[in-house]
């Protein structure tokens, strides 16, 4: 065998394909398929075990500028096209790439059920509130009263938030990026690969065009540190300059409740320490929204089980059984040359 | 050997009736009752019963779409038929011979099918006055003249039954569930049957429920010993079906959906993949392909049951892009929510196989009832221009070779292919001399490793498909999706002449296939004259048994069935130019007829009766009669 041998070492470049990249100048795709890039060289993976799976929308046409294997699919559809893939070959390393409006809306079923099975795939969905590729509609995850074409009056629907439906949904890795925060976004999409079953991860990803700026927020230079909870198993909610602010539990009311830290807040004890594990604990990090709570970013919950596909596939042969005994099994009888019939039971 | 003859009928005299048995080529019978009183088991024993002894049969089962409708009731009625005969059983049957009716709504329900003359056994145990009334009798049809056309036998069947299986000390309500074997017993006596089979099956079927068993097998004999000794009125003389003259072989019973699941196995062993990918969503009647496939794990067979119609279509698509056959099945409801995605498998040209058991519509229509009206959305369906391949198989047994021969034109053509089956096909059942698979043509699918000169839409140039290449190949990485693709980069594309380039690539390739399937042969009658009446799917045997019975009678008719809808057989016009009528039976409002016209240009009349049921023999009879009596 030479292709074990033979791998050389990719780099970041070597994943993006021929084809000239067609999003909007300013676009937060393009910080996110750099990381991509950058992930799948620094995991050493290689092209031809590597297949980006997506639906439609902007996002969607991420598998074109990859160099690896890539299907562009129908709107909304790519999980369960996915799903078929890895039953045919466990050994693929499958993304699939979604948006809000193709993971949320029309695919919101396929979501759902992709990540309760536990399907062994990396999933990312650029979180831009909008529909893109359409024009500016209002999508499942832009916020009530967002004025747009399609919703003169501002929207009247509440938004649905993408990890609490995934943790609800009963994924097992739900993370959080953001497109202009590289550095982390790589470790986050890192620590996905590196996790057995379906990860979902949601980038929060800048639309300049139909909605600039939705979340500057807590995405904004002058905002980060104040706004943004970078989240690590093992270690104190802290955030704010110097990790001057933190959260508690408070248990009469069930929430995780902003205090400060230092010499005339709260101690470090009174905290709560990030597990990684604790399904609760993730649901309430991910409700947690601006501007009274700061935005929880990296892995929200990550714990581990038996994939989908692995499940599926235990026992199932590489070459079939006789056909000819499954036609001969159960209550047969035979004709004879002369008519004679003999009955010959299920054995 | 046949069964253990019973002793002859020769001292059952009585009524001034000649004593012995009679003797027919064929009988149908039919039982029916409430949709718990166990009809489908006693019909199918039935109809196993006479297969092993050496009938040919054809059985059909009829039930309701409510799992248990209220007891009693004319809606909650399930019913089995099994028409057998020592001649070529080729439909379920036209009207009924005997009708095992076990409460006043089965009989109600199915009088009007039995001939005139048929015999009724009823159960007069059921017959209370809330029975009656449930079923929307004022009086007793027991006690009144509405049965007279018919010989009745009317029999506590009830009271019969819970003294057989008394010694067993079972609840009332167990004791009770037995009379379907009391009457199969009975039944069985009628038509001079063996019970062995059946008597295994219960001890296999209740084993570990000890007195259960027993009483099952109790009550079988007893309903059979009361035919045997019972002061019966003069019809039970009982009727001798001969043995039918079935050629050589190792034979078993086969439903459609079975001979489907085998042959698409069948397949995917001659292909050479290593598994197929059959992606589902539960939907009346096409639920049992998923449930005989799942049993089929040891032959690389995986069954996915997916969240919905669309993911079921996606995860097949998704299974063969990965290097696997992909497979999905539905209903015409659910194969219209596919549409999206089965477009994209022409897009993308990958193989897929969609098996529509078509049943009543449109929309939820008659979920239980069969119709072949799903021929043009298999053909058309699809946004845009958007050809597939679709053949259709005509018995239950055809489903097996038609199950391999969608393996072998999805894979060799790089398409979608439908096989379009129904309610009807899906569960009759017929005999079926078991085929050496070993001896089966293989197929296998190469797929593409060397990186020299690829491109994903880069064709053979005799098929016209496209290279099949699974992901994990090195050096063949791409992308497809369903964007327009240039034809000769595989890029996406929105040149206007590639897309013109395109449509035309992928109706040709479709065409294509003719040159790889058998030419159309006229399956009874003559090549040419003066009226062919072409079908396709499941009205085969009506269609087929009406051209012999016409024949027969002097009438000078041919019988051409297709199973290739999508292309046509190359020498289909020329074939049909040769008859100056065409006769087109379709249990649909006319879809054939419609492309046989607009295709082929040819003038054709249709005979459409679209009642959720099978057609009747007689009712081609006398459209044949007609069509030939107009023409002369």
């Amino acid at each position: 065998m030479t292709e074990a041998t033979q791998t050389p070492t990719m780099s970041a470049k070597d994943f993006a394909s021929d084809q000239e990249v067609r999003w909007c100048p300013g676009c937060g795709d393009y910080a996110i398929l750099k990381g991509v890039q950058k992930t799948l060289a620094d995991i050493g993976a290689s092209r031809e075990n590597t297949v980006f799976v997506s639906g439609i929308g902007c996002a969607a046409r991420f598998p074109y500028y990859m160099s690896t294997y890539g299907f562009h699919t129908i709107h909304g559809r790519a999980p369960a096209l996915a799903t078929g893939l890895k039953l045919a070959n466990p050994d693929l390393d499958v993304w699939v790439i979604t948006g809000d409006g193709d993971a949320l809306s029309i695919g919101g079923n396929h979501t759902l059920h992709v990540l309760r099975r536990n399907v062994d795939l990396q999933i990312l969905l650029f979180n831009n509130e909008i529909y893109g590729l359409t024009k500016g509609q209002a999508s499942p995850t832009s916020r009530r009263g967002t004025v747009t074409p399609s919703t003169p009056r501002g929207s009247f629907s509440n938004p649905v938030h993408p990890a609490s439906f995934a943790i609800g949904a009963g994924a097992r890795f739900v993370a959080r990026g953001i497109d202009i925060n590289l550095k982390h976004l790589t470790e986050v999409m890192k620590a996905a690969h590196a996790h057995r079953g379906a990860s979902f991860v949601e980038i929060f990803q800048n639309c300049i065009v139909f909605n600039d700026a939705c979340f500057s927020e807590f995405t904004d230079k002058a905002n980060a540190s104040s706004m943004q909870l970078l989240v690590e198993h093992g270690k104190p909610l802290r955030f704010g300059p110097d990790g001057s602010r933190g959260l508690r539990f408070d248990a009469k009311s069930w929430t995780l409740e902003v205090v400060d830290v230092g010499p005339d807040g709260v101690t470090e004890e009174d905290l709560v320490v990030h597990d990684e594990t604790n399904r609760a604990l993730a649901l309430l990090l991910a409700e947690l929204q601006p501007p009274d709570h700061p935005m929880a970013i990296g892995v929200l919950y990550r714990d581990p089980a038996q994939s989908y596909d692995e499940a599926m596939l235990t026992g199932v042969p590489r070459a079939g059984a006789s056909v000819s005994d499954l036609l001969g099994g159960g209550r047969t009888w035979t004709v004879g040359d002369e008519g004679q019939r003999s009955d010959q039971p299920a054995g | 050997m046949s069964g253990p003859k019973l002793p002859q009928a020769d001292h059952r005299t009585n009524g001034g009736r000649q004593a012995g048995r009679e003797i027919r080529d064929s009988v149908v019978v039919r039982f029916a009752g409430d949709s718990g009183d166990g009809m489908q088991t006693a019909g199918a024993q039935f109809g196993i019963e006479a297969a092993l002894s050496g009938r040919d049969i054809s059985t059909f089962p009829d039930y309701p779409a409510e799992i248990r409708a209220p007891a009693g009731t004319t809606y909650g009625v399930s019913a089995f038929q099994v028409h057998f005969g020592s001649q070529d059983v080729k439909t379920a049957g036209d009207e009924l011979d005997v009708l095992v009716a076990m409460n006043p709504a089965a009989l109600k329900v199915n009088v009007d099918d039995l001939g005139l003359g048929g015999t009724i056994v009823v159960d007069r145990g059921a017959f209370t006055d809330r029975n009656l009334k449930k079923a929307g009798y004022e009086t007793s049809p027991l006690d009144d003249d509405s049965l007279a056309p018919y010989v009745l036998i009317s029999l506590d069947i009830t009271a019969l039954t819970l003294r057989a299986v008394e010694s067993f000390e079972l609840s009332q309500k167990d004791a009770v569930r037995c009379r379907n074997m009391w009457a199969l017993g009975l039944a069985l006596w009628m038509f001079d049957g063996d019970k062995q089979a059946t008597v295994e099956w219960v001890a296999n079927k209740f084993a570990g429920r000890g007195k259960i068993a027993e009483a099952n097998v109790a009550a079988i004999s007893a309903g059979n010993a009361f035919g045997e000794t019972a002061e019966m009125p003069s019809i039970a003389a009982g009727w001798t079906v001969n043995p039918a003259d079935l050629d050589e072989g190792l034979y078993r019973t086969v439903s459609g959906t079975e001979a489907l699941a085998w042959g698409l196995t069948s397949g995917l062993a001659s292909s050479g993949l290593e598994r197929m990918i059959f992606a589902s969503y539960p939907i009346t009647p096409a639920s049992n392909l998923l449930h005989a496939l799942a049993r089929l794990r040891s032959h690389g067979v995986v069954t996915f049951q997916a969240e919905d119609e669309i993911a079921a279509a996606c995860a097949a698509i998704g299974a063969s892009y990965g290097g696997a056959l992909g497979v999905t099945s539905s209903s015409g409801p659910g194969v219209a929510l596919k549409g999206e995605a089965i477009g994209l498998a022409v897009g993308i040209e990958l193989p897929l196989i969609i098996v529509n058991s078509q049943r009543a519509g449109p929309s939820t229509g008659m979920p239980t009832k069969t119709e072949q009206a799903d021929l043009f959305q298999a053909l058309y369906g699809r946004n845009s221009d958007a050809p597939a391949a679709v053949l259709a198989p005509a018995t239950p047994t055809d489903c097996f070779e038609v199950g391999r021969e969608a393996v072998r034109i999805a894979t060799k053509f790089m398409t979608p292919v439908f096989v379009l089956t129904d309610a009807y096909l899906s569960s009759a059942a017929e005999p079926w001399r078991i085929p050496d698979v070993d001896s089966l043509p293989d197929f296998p699918v190469t797929f593409r490793t060397d990186p020299e000169g690829y491109h994903p839409f880069i064709r053979d140039p005799e098929t016209l498909a496209r290279p099949w290449v699974r992901p994990g190949t090195r050096g063949l990485e791409h992308r497809i999706g369903g964007i327009e693709r240039d034809a000769d980069t595989g890029n996406i594309s929105y040149d206007p002449e590639n897309h013109d380039r395109m449509t035309a690539i992928r109706a040709e390739r479709i065409e294509r296939i003719a040159e790889y399937i058998p030419e159309q042969i006229v399956d009874s009658g003559p090549a040419a004259g003066p009226l062919a009446v072409v079908g396709w799917g499941s009205t085969y045997g009506a269609i087929s048994k009406a051209v012999e019975g016409s024949r027969a009678a002097g009438l000078d008719a041919s019988h051409v069935h297709l199973r290739w809808l999508s292309p046509f057989p190359r020498n289909l016009a020329e074939l049909l130019g040769g008859f100056d009528r065409l006769l087109v039976p379709e249990v649909n409002a006319g879809q054939l007829l419609h492309v046989l016209r607009s295709r082929l240009g040819l003038r054709a009349d249709g005979l459409n009766r679209i009642t959720g049921r099978p057609f009747r023999i007689r009712e081609i009879e006398s459209a044949i009669r007609a069509a030939l009596e107009e023409t002369s």
